[in-house]
């Protein structure tokens, strides 16, 4: 038995002096590095001094390896589970917890502990917090102070040997240091002593490439542009037709005196205008800089918009839209219409001649007899005066009860009437001027009137004047529903039209007839606010002028002929030539239109020559003038020819501005009027004065 | 009844035009290539006479474009160009973003590059075409050579701007055909006359620029692009037209083999010559080697009566090429050196500075024959008998007057007349300042009146006009007047007439008369004029009138500047 123990031992002995002297080389290979775990070391040095024991103490050595045996055997002895690395749960409902290594079941120690018992346990127990349950076994293990200690340094990440330094110097497997024996002796590749046969196909070819002419070696490049003489053939059916449309560019404009560096000192700008010229918006600014004087060449500095000024030439050149624009290139001359001239249009007033004053407020209207001899004026200041025209000597005043606001002497020649109209009243004067029988006839003629018998219901009272109003003249007195506003006599100076104007009822117009002393409304209907009426001088027409339209009206058939539009905004006046054809309308607008009843019913031509609103309208009975009065205090007569050939239209030529009258109250000339046989004009103004102009 | 309805929008003027965002999508581009190639091509946006026809009907601002021109961009090979240059940016960035840097050098070597000969050929069929639109590209390369080396642009660009500017001046030295200079605040105007064509351009005063950072300098590049060609095109054929050897060589005779010790200070080798050139000292080598006479005279035939005066003109024309002939200039090195030589060897001086200035001066200051020296500075320490020492602006006076002004006026601090633009040409009712009115008088040969007589006559000439203008003002408000002066007249009666004294009187009423029938008569016939006629004419008269109005304040402005300086000047003159 000991000789078998003696040779196992041996044998045992041999191995570990193999495993031994492998391990030694190893450690001397590394120059004492540990490789190795920790335990394997630990192995090695038990084994280390094991095989230095055989080695000096082969002969007791028997006794030593037994120890070292029974220990490793001990080691090996513990109760090991068997089931391997399983989750333990699986044995959780049974008994056992899994095999020994003989096969038989392990059991899982005895737990009885509540917890209770656990926290008691906790409590009392000083290792409790070291205590730990191996999976494998159910039993408890107390960890010992290395285990603890290990435990700590994992957690800190921390290797776990404490010798271990991890820090050490790193040494190069493969140094600069030439070493005697080769790493590996594994012997060279062919590949790496061959020249390889596909680089050479590749280098063949471009040797061919290049034998050829196919391959040319790199030249540097030109980097200066070429220039040659681009014009050479210059062929001038090469030009495209879009040059034909296209727009040069305009060139900049050339700088002026102001841009100067050393400008005349009329160029610089002046403190106030400078202040003005830095508040301007840079668009608005008519210069871009501000002109500057230096005494000399050296002082001037860069100009700090200089490329601003180049990019802005680019961007015109390629963002802005070009255009031909055609300048009108007219001499303001050409543009003037060319007009007989008014010296050769004469007879025409050209220069004020009398004035006739007396008259206290604004003079309203006038009206010439129809001898010429004698004007008439009502006033605001509630008189009407009477003048000799030749002398301008007020040879009547006659009081009534308003302001006066239009008169009109009879046309008829054969009778002397004046009818004066204030509020709502006419009055009819018999001024007894001129000549006696006529004056006398003409009372004959009213007090000659006899009742008729069937009395009927009259728009207006007419009244016979009596007492002191008989004395001044008063003959007849029409007592109106409404203000009077004009009056206007036939021209065979029997009937009288009045104008009322209102916007609601269709009483505005009445006609009356003196010699029967009847009143007739014409119109049933309100066609708008009607400014003033006129009789046609021959045939019986009647004109009425609304505030936009003038209608013309056969008084015999009672229909409407025509209605003409005047294009303007109110009308104030309207006067009818004395052949009939023509009228003429002034407006509030400062217009003037000319109608040719024949043409159309659209103004043959509109004056704007006034620069305030229209008053008042006339034309000459014999001679071709026509004249307007305005607010801005002028007469403007102007030459109004009617052909008798159809063909021809009329010719309008202004011939003479008249002015003379203030301007008071904003109101200028309040009325017109021509002479009947002379070519003079006489105004009324609100300046209290009428005046003549010859 | 019939037919197809027709639809809006599919006729007209809608059909020609196109916005600008459908044009750029037609030739698909991007926008700032669709720019460059407008920039290049000369295409320009129209404005259509009915814009919301045009723009379907909505008034939203767009730029249109006539479809033509579109349609014509759609064949230009450079689209080619610019979409192969955007593939190779792709590509590079490409092989910078793997590091394949061979890749990269390899591309980089083979970067796409167009010309643009075609485009100017066809853009200027014609040479004249191309002179007449040099304009913007020679202000355009003169800026661009005063760039520093670094930064906004290329330096090849740069370069080469100015390598084309020193040959246009060298041309414009060659073939004297400077007319006018002019000294602004921006920079100096010149003015010259090629090929019948006057040609502007400006050079900025020689300071570092402070660049802009609202100007997009990339719009500016594309411009320089293609005027850098067509100037190098038009400098081609301009030198050949002269005989002259392009690119430029100097001529090899004489002058500048002897400066050649400070050469190596100035420049390096290969940068002496070009600098040599842009020193503009020297004449340039011909292909053809030149005649003393080059304008061959015409022949002569008496008997036409008309060519005298053609010839005096020409003659004269001859005469203003040679107006610094014969004088010697010399520098100092304070003045402008490029512009004042430029200016001097183009009406036929001869020129030289300090050799430490510059580069190819040809004589010293020492120099006994040199007549007129250019300071700009107050005073001098050494000076020299025998030349006169003035100011740089008498120069340029002289171009413009044509003459040799008198050089009193421009001694060392002299305060300077006032420098006059040349460039105004002033139509009747225009004001002229009298520094003109002198220079007019001393062309036409006049002696300068003595200073008092002048002022008089000045005086009275403002006087003349004020009245003038006053009476055209006055007029209608006198006409006013008059109407109310007559009725006080009559209502006075006869108490005037008896003081009126007959003869006196008389003859200026009747011209009074006459003028103011003309003018009631232009008034009456006002008043008739048609309404559109009235507006254009009370428009092209308040243009009159501001006109006028602005050479009065002028006038009167000078009038005050001159009436506070007298009693200094008198002050002067006592102590004289």
């Amino acid at each position: 038995l000991y000789l078998l123990y003696s040779i196992l031992l041996l044998i045992f002995n041999l191995i570990c002096f193999i495993l031994y002297v492998c391990i030694w080389f190893c450690i001397s290979r590394q120059k004492q590095k540990k490789l190795l775990h920790t335990g394997m070391s630990k192995f090695t040095l038990i084994l280390t001094s094991l095989n230095l024991q055989v080695l000096d103490k082969c002969k007791i050595f028997s006794s030593v390896s037994l120890l070292v045996f029974i220990t490793f055997s001990v080691r090996s002895q513990d109760i090991r589970n068997t089931v391997g690395n399983i989750p333990m749960e699986w044995y959780k409902d049974y008994p056992h917890i899994g095999y020994d290594l003989d096969g038989k079941k392990l059991f899982k120690p005895i737990r009885n502990k509540d917890e209770l018992d656990e926290f008691l346990d906790k409590m009392e127990n000083p290792d409790y917090w070291r205590t730990v349950q191996d999976k494998m076994t159910g039993a408890d293990i107390r960890l010992s102070d290395e285990q603890v200690d290990l435990v700590h340094r994992l957690q800190q990440g921390k290797f776990g040997d404490v010798n271990f330094n991890e820090y050490e110097p790193a040494i190069d497997f493969f140094s600069n240091e030439v070493m005697i024996h080769p790493v590996t002796n594994r012997p060279q590749d062919k590949r790496s002593f061959i020249p390889s046969l596909i680089e050479k196909e590749k280098v063949g070819k471009l040797v061919h490439a290049i034998k050829m002419g196919w391959i040319k070696p790199r030249r540097p490049k030109e980097t200066t542009p070429q220039y040659y003489d681009l014009w050479a053939k210059e062929d001038p059916n090469s030009i495209l037709g879009r040059h034909k449309m296209h727009v040069p560019a305009p060139k900049m404009k050339l700088p002026g005196h102001e841009e100067s560096y050393n400008p005349p000192p009329e160029y610089l700008m002046s403190e106030e205008e400078r202040l003005a010229w830095e508040q301007q918006d840079p668009e608005d600014r008519k210069l871009s800089f501000l002109p500057q004087k230096f005494a000399c060449l050296r002082a001037v500095p860069a100009y700090s918009r200089f490329i601003h000024e180049r990019f802005e030439r680019c961007l015109d050149l390629y963002l802005c839209p070009r255009q031909r624009k055609m300048r009108v290139n007219v001499n303001p001359e050409d543009l003037i219409p060319k007009l007989p001239k008014p010296k050769d249009l004469q007879p025409f007033p050209t220069t004020q001649s009398l004035v006739y004053r007396g008259h206290s407020s604004l003079v309203r209207s006038i009206s010439v007899s129809p001898s010429g001899q004698w004007l008439v004026s009502g006033s605001d200041d509630c008189t009407v005066r009477f003048w000799e025209v030749s002398t301008a000597r007020c040879l009547k005043t006659v009081e009534v009860g308003g302001a006066v606001k239009g008169v009109a002497w009879n046309p008829n020649p054969s009778i002397c009437l004046v009818a004066v109209s204030y509020d709502d009243t006419v009055v009819l004067l018999n001024p007894g001027l001129g000549d006696r029988l006529v004056c006398t006839a003409s009372d004959q003629l009213i007090s000659s009137y006899e009742e008729p018998e069937e009395v009927k219901d009259q728009l207006v009272q007419w009244a016979v004047a009596e007492g002191e109003g008989h004395e001044q003249g008063h003959r007849l007195i029409l007592k109106h529903p409404k203000a009077v506003r004009q009056v206007t006599w036939h021209g065979k100076g029997d009937y009288l039209a009045c104008v009322m104007p209102d916007n609601g009822s269709s009483l505005q117009v009445v006609i009356h007839q003196v010699s029967k002393r009847r009143t007739q409304n014409p119109f049933r209907k309100n066609k708008g606010l009607v400014q003033c009426v006129s009789f046609h001088p021959i045939r019986p027409y009647f004109f009425v002028a609304t505030q936009r339209y003038v209608r013309v009206y056969n008084l015999i058939k009672q229909e409407l002929t025509k209605k003409l539009m005047a294009n303007c905004k109110w009308i104030s006046s309207m006067a009818i030539h004395p052949g009939g054809d023509n009228v003429i309308c002034g407006s509030y607008d400062c217009r003037l239109a000319w109608f040719d009843l024949d043409l159309s019913t659209k103004p043959y031509k509109v004056l704007r020559h006034h620069k305030k609103a229209l008053r008042s309208v006339a034309y000459h009975r014999h001679y071709p003038l026509f004249a307007s009065g305005s607010d801005d205090g002028s007469v403007i007569v102007c030459h109004g020819m009617v052909y008798n050939d159809l063909l021809q239209n009329p010719l309008i030529v202004p011939v003479k501005v008249l002015k003379g009258h203030t301007i008071t109250h904003d109101l200028g000339v309040l009325d017109v009027t021509f002479h009947p046989t002379q070519p003079w004009v006489f105004s009324s103004g609100s300046d209290g004065t009428v005046r003549l102009f010859t | 009844m019939g037919g197809l309805q027709k639809k809006k929008y599919e006729s007209g003027s809608a059909t020609n035009y196109i916005s600008r965002n459908k044009a750029r999508k037609k030739l698909s581009l991007s926008l700032a290539d669709f720019r460059r190639l407008c920039i290049l091509k000369g295409i320009y946006p129209h404005e259509p006479k009915h814009k919301k026809k045009v723009n379907k009907g909505s008034t939203a601002p767009r730029t249109f474009y006539l479809l033509k021109d579109i349609r014509f961009l759609l064949h230009e090979p450079i689209v080619g160009k610019f979409r192969e240059y955007k593939i190779f940016v792709r590509k590079l960035r490409k092989a910078y973003g793997k590091a394949e840097w061979s890749g990269v050098q390899r591309m980089k070597e083979n970067k796409p590059a167009y010309k643009l000969d075609h485009i100017i050929k066809e853009r200027y069929p014609t040479f004249i075409d191309a002179v007449r639109d040099v304009d913007d590209a020679l202000s355009m390369c003169f800026l661009f050579s005063t760039f520093a080396r670094t930064g906004k642009c290329h330096v090849q660009t740069i370069q080469l701007c100015r390598r084309l500017g020193v040959e246009w001046m060298n041309y414009i030295i060659a073939s004297r055909s400077l007319r006018k200079v002019f000294l602004s605040i921006k920079g100096i105007y010149y003015q010259a006359e090629v090929l019948g064509q006057t040609i502007t351009w400006i050079i900025p005063y020689q300071f570092a620029h402070d660049h802009p950072t609202d100007v997009d300098y990339r719009v500016m590049a594309t411009f320089t692009e293609l005027y850098t060609t067509l100037l190098g095109f038009v400098n081609f054929r301009l030198y050949q037209t002269l005989n002259l050897v392009y690119p430029p060589k100097l001529d090899g005779q004489g002058e500048f083999s002897l400066k050649s010790e400070c050469e190596e200070d100035y420049a390096l080798e290969s940068e002496s010559y070009s600098e040599k050139l842009a020193a503009l000292s020297a004449s340039l080598a011909r292909t053809v080697p030149s005649v003393e006479d080059e304008e061959a005279e015409l022949d002569h035939f008496p008997a036409e009566g008309l060519n005298t005066k053609k010839k005096k003109k020409k003659k004269k024309k001859k005469k203003n090429k040679k107006l610094f002939e014969g004088l010697k200039f010399f520098l100092n090195r304070e003045v402008p050196r490029e512009s004042l030589a430029f200016v001097i060897r183009c009406f036929g001086g001869e020129v030289s500075w300090d050799k430490s200035l510059c580069i190819g001066s040809t004589y010293d200051e020492t120099d006994e024959t040199i007549t007129h020296h250019i300071v700009d500075r107050p005073t001098i320490d050494k000076q020299y008998i025998n030349r006169y020492y003035i100011q740089p602006q008498w120069v340029y006076d002289c171009v413009n007057g044509k003459i040799l002004l008198p050089v009193e006026e421009y001694f060392l601090g002299v305060t300077l007349p006032p420098h006059l633009s040349p460039f105004v040409e002033e139509s009747e009712g225009d004001y002229v300042p009298p520094e003109k009115l002198k220079l007019l008088a001393l062309q036409k040969g006049e002696k300068p009146p003595e200073e008092d007589e002048e002022e008089e006559e000045e005086e009275d000439d403002e006087d003349d006009e004020e009245e003038d203008d006053q009476s055209e003002d006055e007029d209608e408000a006198e006409d006013e007047a008059s109407l109310a002066e007559m009725e006080e007249k009559r209502a006075q009666g006869k108490s005037l007439s008896v003081k009126v004294t007959p003869g006196k009187v008389k003859p200026e009423n009747r011209m009074r008369t006459e003028q103011e029938e003309k003018a009631e008569e232009k008034r009456l016939a006002i008043m008739m004029m048609k309404k559109r006629e009235k507006y254009l004419y009370d428009k092209i008269m308040f243009g009159k009138k501001r006109h006028v109005r602005e050479a009065n304040k002028l006038a009167a402005k000078r009038k005050a500047h001159d009436d506070a300086n007298k009693p200094d000047k008198k002050k002067k003159k006592k102590k004289c």
